[in-house]
């Protein structure tokens, strides 16, 4: 009985969740342009949603900016972590408090505090501005999910390479990276997420002509209903379920494959993982800082 | 070790890109420019503590503080359900609730509206089993809706990673000792989740403190929190030195309800500021 009523409750919560996102994919097949009623099965809408050039235009920015902010914050990120990893004393405090001032900064102070910068440079608003912003709040969570990983590392291995001959670049390159792999794929995917989902930080940094996705939608949705921004919804909800399948298919391969050494690694982990993509993770701080730090 | 050099190109890019803005907020909110050049001044600050922009700041604390309590009581039961012995499949179940938090924010919000509009899919929904049609659209619930759907999972999600982690032994200790089950809930278990509570709640709170989206799309073109206020500064008026003092007043704030909430997790392993 409490069991029944236990998960009646979580059901409860999972149609809270779910019912708003049902509703527009099944309004995104909607004919009838009124919400209330139901006009007959159409694929109008998809149509539409591709003949706009807005849109279209948009999915591309936002793609661009997130392939390319993505690769290059995943460069930087990795870098960064191996630089981390091997730093003692105030130098590795000093840079891990950096880390996380974008993390826990308000997206919007680190939107407009971008945004004087840029002007201040007198840099031209547009593409350039929008993927320096995009790397800048992307390359901390490329940090955080390579550096486990690199804890987990022998750090006997590097060593062993070395005296195998290996020169240091090499060692790192057949060596080092290879153990890493996980950990920077999983932060590549997370850059680019968080970046294709950003609102906030674009919205100041973007100039006239140039905008993402969610400007778009920002400024559709502020018109009103639009049935275009339903199936846009649907397509961008099964992309994302597709992707979400994909990572943690891999993700529970790689633990099957690490059970050994940290059983008790458990599921919240990985969770836990991919909720800071979509904000800050104040426990995963918390573990990583280890001393006070401030914005 | 010269290993550690591999992390100076990061340093010198934060510096730039996040170091030196955040200083120039400061000048900013700091200074006032007319025609004979910029000088010192606390103007700004003396502004953004009128009455009329206190009550902007008001009403976001009370939106974001009322919004983290609702989502702390509905998200407490599920963390502790998915915790407990109702649910096999554990991550499969809990991947659920991840899942609507990687669908845009914007179109997340934007469901609502069509779902609250005064024909809308609610209210047609209401009215066709008779029940009085509800118009929330605009107005602090529909915000504050808003804001508890976009942010439950912040905190569900960390509170069940703490008590899955609870050791049952401690709790089964309790209650071969005699403890009942509630007792047992608010003497061990209860006390052993704080953190992930803290979490939690700093987890919701932030983001709805700092929000102008949700207030613009939900609560309607008039409606000002204070991210609403600092966007209007940037984007619209083009006062920068208010509109700095405004996110700097935000930021105090933000550091201060950390600074309560870490008090709250004391004990836990060296109080942090976290």
């Amino acid at each position: 009985m409490v069991k029944f009523l236990q998960r009646t409750y979580v059901f409860l919560i999972f149609a809270f969740l779910y019912l708003p996102i049902a509703v527009l994919i099944a309004l995104s097949f909607n004919a009838s342009r009124s919400r209330g009623t139901w006009g007959g099965f159409t694929l109008q809408w998809y149509v539409e949603l591709f003949q706009d050039r807005v849109i279209m235009n948009s999915l591309y920015t936002t793609l661009l900016i997130g392939a390319c902010s993505a690769l290059v914050a995943t460069m930087i990120g990795t870098a960064a972590a191996i630089g981390i990893h091997n730093a003692r004393g105030w130098q590795r405090r000093l840079v891990m408090n950096l880390t996380y001032i974008p993390v826990l900064n308000p997206e919007i102070v680190t939107g407009i505090s971008l945004m004087i910068l840029f002007v201040f440079s007198k840099v031209q608003f547009g593409y350039m501005t929008l993927l320096l912003a995009h790397i800048t709040f992307n390359i901390p969570y490329v940090i955080l999910s390579v550096l486990p990983k690199l804890r987990q590392l022998n750090s006997n291995l590097y060593e062993a390479a070395l005296d195998l001959g290996a020169e240091p670049w090499y060692a790192f390159w057949r060596v080092i990276l290879p153990e890493i792999m996980p950990g920077v794929v999983t932060g590549l995917l997370l850059a680019f997420t968080l970046s294709i989902d950003d609102f906030v930080i674009s919205f100041f940094t973007t100039g006239s002509g140039v905008s993402t996705l969610s400007i778009t939608v920002y400024s559709m949705a502020r018109r009103g209903i639009n049935p275009k921004l339903n199936a846009l919804s649907t397509i961008m909800f099964t992309a994302v379920l597709l992707l979400l399948v994909i990572v943690n298919v891999r993700q529970a391969r790689e633990e099957r494959k690490g059970r050994k050494e940290n059983e008790q690694q458990e599921v919240g982990f990985r969770i836990i993982g991919t909720v800071d993509a979509a904000g800050i993770d104040p426990e995963r701080v918390q573990q990583e800082a280890g001393n006070p730090l401030r914005i | 070790m010269t290993r550690s050099r591999a992390m100076l190109p990061y340093v010198v890019w934060m510096t730039i890109f996040i170091v030196v803005p955040l200083f120039l907020v400061i000048y900013y909110a700091f200074t006032t420019r007319d025609a004979n050049g910029t000088a010192l001044t606390l103007a700004n600050f003396q502004r953004a503590f009128q009455p009329i922009y206190l009550k902007v700041l008001a009403r976001s604390l009370k939106l974001a503080v009322f919004s983290t309590a609702v989502c702390l009581l509905l998200g407490y039961p599920v963390a502790l359900i998915m915790a407990g012995k109702a649910f096999s499949r554990k991550s499969t179940i809990m991947l659920l609730f991840v899942i609507p938090m990687w669908m845009n924010f914007l179109l997340r919000t934007y469901a609502w509206l069509t779902l609250l509009e005064r024909n809308g899919a609610l209210n047609q929904l209401l009215s066709r089993i008779g029940l009085p049609t509800l118009n929330i659209l605009y107005t602090d619930y529909a915000v504050i809706l808003g804001m508890v759907y976009n942010f439950l999972p912040f905190m569900i999600l960390p509170i069940y990673s703490v008590l899955s982690k609870i050791d049952q032994g401690v709790i089964e200790a309790a209650s071969d000792l005699g403890a009942n089950k509630l007792v047992v809930f608010l003497r061990v278990v209860l006390p052993l989740s704080l953190p992930g509570v803290v979490s939690g709640i700093i987890m919701v709170f932030m983001p709805a403190l700092t929000t102008f989206v949700i207030s613009r799309l939900l609560g309607g073109g008039q409606y000002t929190l204070v991210g609403n206020l600092i966007e209007q500064q940037f984007l619209v008026v083009g006062d920068w030195g208010f509109g700095s003092a405004i996110s700097m007043v935000l930021i105090v704030l933000i550091l201060i309800s950390m600074a309560v909430m870490s008090f709250f997790e004391k004990g836990e392993e060296g109080a942090t500021l976290w």
